[in-house]
């Protein structure tokens, strides 16, 4: 089962440069993506066949993680069969491809239980993703590609010495390295405590990097501002939520040898540092899609954070990789309609979006509300679950910063979201943007509704199953063997 | 082989110093092939019986860091019409000053960590951080993007000197040194067939700064 999911998205991407009409090609996707949900929902139920042998193993924290991205992905291929028909000038050849070849790494990150395996996942991920951003073609793309090509790489390269000094510190006296996540686990009293904390950094930094966490964000501004909105919502949603399994692997084995106040402590910092900066940044911000990745910098921060708590939030945490994924696919799909109906991002040129675009403009708003953890959405249960945790374990400082923090950005936040959503109409823009024709079509409107269904859902009401997931992945973090 | 080793780890440094003090783009990539070329000895000096991964981190160092990535370098270097001089954002000298102390300091450190194999007597967890600090060095000190490529392969080298205590053991380690080579190659290729060149007309990354706060 586990090679299904890696190898039916790469046969998919393969067929997609098979297919030669750039019109019907877009619709592999919602095609791929249906069938990987329906995979996911199957394997979800069927805990025998969860173990394919000691390196592919779909454990609780896998299970989260494939779900969450295989669901994002579904309401992202519907949007981009829609949002391809308006991009006909130009070959979607590759970006099908690489979008479908990333769902299969995607699979293989979340099954994988081999750090080796993991890393080569998460590398080839990188590759993949780099053509995304690239689709636009502008300069200010290629910038933006090489940016993340080579920030990214060295991320990827930290990342492997890391691992290397991994599996360096599990050789003793004649005992062999190894790489297996539950040989680290079971032998992990044992590590070398020198070459352990070593990798524990290298791979923070490493992993954070792909992940987005301050200060190794910089590409993540432009990768996401210059890409289709859509990029944006695999990233934020996918490829940091594939990072940061692989960080959680790591955190596991560090916890297991009695490291985890040196991690806890590393962490806390890591977490609050990158929602100080992201708030730092997102006041006055013009452009409202790099303003999402900065929120995305503030979201991976509150993961860290969460995960430097410890134990009393580890739930909180693990919801608020589902809530946030789900919150930043409504608002990065919501930004991209609203990016091609005003033909520019600046809140310079855009204004009242709510009245040219009532679906995306008011979702986009309502993301917005929810992503700052504003009552009812989903995001709130899982930061008031963080902060109760935080207080339940005593730390009452990271608590209150964490507050101040979310106060920072939801007024830096609102500030851009309001200019661009409601006030002020096209009209008595300084400058106004020509108006694109563009109007809420099905494909390009239904995922954001869907989307915001969902995260409504989870902020009234956690459907037992998905808790059960949830408070699995929890408990397996907390107490791995 | 211990001496042979250690004298082929030493040469390894001294070129790290070499790469950083060489003003001319072309004679770097040269001292990096070299370097790469050497790695391929590591595995064979290190290891005594020849298995199946030995071998093949040696054929890939040889083969990749040696001869393949170098040489689309020179072509890049060649087709896209790249100025011939380094320009590094600090002089040749001081860099050469910061590289002799990044290798004092991967001496230091390596020096604290407790190694768990006997075999490891030598220099190879040293001149693995330093070399690698170094590739970071010239990765962060030098504007140009096909500079910022080799800095890369050098970084990439000293990650290889570090896989070779553990290729016997974990042979996927080759193959994970392999595919990092590939983002080396992904790098130049970007390079020649894109478009940097063509969008910015001069391959300078100083040029690449529309997108900032």
């Amino acid at each position: 089962m586990a090679l299904v999911f890696v190898f039916f998205p790469i046969l998919m991407a393969a067929l997609a440069l098979a297919i030669p009409s750039n019109r019907a090609r877009p619709w592999i996707l919602p095609i791929a993506a249906t069938t990987h949900t329906g995979m996911t929902v199957f394997i979800l139920a069927r805990p025998d066949l969860q173990r394919f042998s000691p390196w592919l193993v779909l454990d609780p924290l896998g299970r989260i993680i494939l779900l969450v991205v295989s669901a994002l992905f579904l309401f992202c291929s519907v949007y981009a069969a829609g949002y391809l028909k308006y991009r006909q000038e130009r070959s979607n050849r590759l970006f099908c491809a690489c979008l479908l070849a990333f769902l299969g790494l995607m699979g293989l990150v979340a099954w994988s239980h081999h750090l080796g395996l993991l890393w080569v996942a998460i590398e080839a991920t990188t590759l993949v993703t780099a053509p995304l951003i690239y689709f636009n073609r502008t300069a200010r793309s290629i910038e933006a590609t090489w940016k993340y090509l080579l920030v990214g790489s060295v991320g990827i390269a930290l990342a492997l010495l890391g691992t290397f000094f991994l599996a360096y510190s599990s050789m003793g006296e004649g005992r062999q390295p190894s790489l297996l996540l539950e040989e680290l686990l079971s032998g992990a009293p044992a590590l070398s405590k020198g070459w352990l904390r070593a990798a524990f950094i290298l791979l923070l930094v490493g992993y954070g990097t792909k992940m987005g966490l301050a200060p190794m964000h910089t590409w993540k501004p432009d990768a996401y501002g210059e890409s289709p909105g859509l990029i944006g919502a695999i990233f934020a949603g996918g490829v940091t939520s594939c990072a940061f399994l692989a960080f959680l692997r790591v955190y596991q084995i560090c916890a297991a040898s009695g490291e985890g106040v040196f991690a806890s402590r590393l962490l806390l910092f890591m977490g609050l540092f990158s929602m100080a900066v992201a708030g730092l940044f997102m006041a006055g911000q013009r452009d409202f899609k790099r303003m999402l990745a900065y929120s995305s910098v503030e979201h991976m921060g509150i993961l860290m954070l969460g995960l430097g708590i410890g134990e009393p939030a580890l739930y909180g945490t693990i919801l608020h990789v589902a809530t946030s994924a789900a919150t930043k696919g409504l608002l990065f799909l919501s930004a991209g309609n609203i990016h091609r109906a005003y033909a520019s991002k600046s809140t310079d040129q855009v204004g009242g979006a709510i009245r040219r675009l009532p679906i995306s403009g008011s979702l986009f708003l309502a993301g917005f509300l929810a992503i700052t953890g504003s009552p009812p959405f989903g995001p709130f249960i899982s930061e008031f679950a963080i902060l109760n945790g935080a207080f339940a374990a005593g730390r009452f400082l990271v608590a209150g910063l964490f507050l101040a923090f979310l106060l920072v950005v939801f007024i830096g936040m609102g500030r851009t979201v309001l200019k661009v959503t409601l006030g002020r109409s096209p009209a008595a823009v300084p400058s106004p943007a020509e108006d694109s024709g563009y109007r809420d079509g099905f494909l390009t409107a239904a995922p954001i509704v869907a989307l915001m269904a969902l995260v409504l859902l989870l902020g009234l009401y956690i459907p037992a199953p998905l808790g059960g997931l949830i408070s699995d992945a929890a408990k397996y973090l907390g107490a791995p063997i | 082989m211990l001496d042979l080793l250690n004298a082929v780890l030493v040469v390894v440094l001294v070129l790290n110093l070499f790469a950083l003090g060489t003003s001319r783009i072309l004679a770097v990539i040269r001292i990096v092939a070299v370097q790469g070329a050497l790695l391929g000895a590591l595995p064979l000096l290190m290891h005594d019986r020849l298995t199946l991964p030995v071998a093949a981190a040696a054929v890939a160092a040889v083969g990749l860091k040696g001869i393949a990535v170098p040489s689309i370098m020179m072509r890049a270097l060649r087709d896209a019409q790249i100025k011939r001089e380094v320009e590094p954002l600090i002089g040749l000298l001081p860099s050469i000053v910061l590289g002799a102390l990044a290798t004092g300091l991967a001496l230091l450190v390596s020096g604290q960590l407790q190694l768990s194999d006997s075999r490891t007597s030598t220099l190879i967890v040293p001149a693995s951080i330093s070399t690698a600090l170094v590739g970071f060095l010239l990765l962060t000190t030098r504007y140009t993007a096909i500079n910022q490529a080799v800095g890369y392969l050098v970084l990439e080298n000293g990650i290889f000197i570090f896989g070779m205590l553990l290729v016997e053991a974990i042979p996927l380690v080759v193959e994970m040194g392999i595919l990092l080579d590939l983002l080396v190659g992904v790098f130049v290729i970007a390079i020649i067939a894109n478009h940097i060149n063509r969008a910015f007309s001069s391959m300078d990354t100083r040029r690449l700064v529309s997108l900032k706060e």
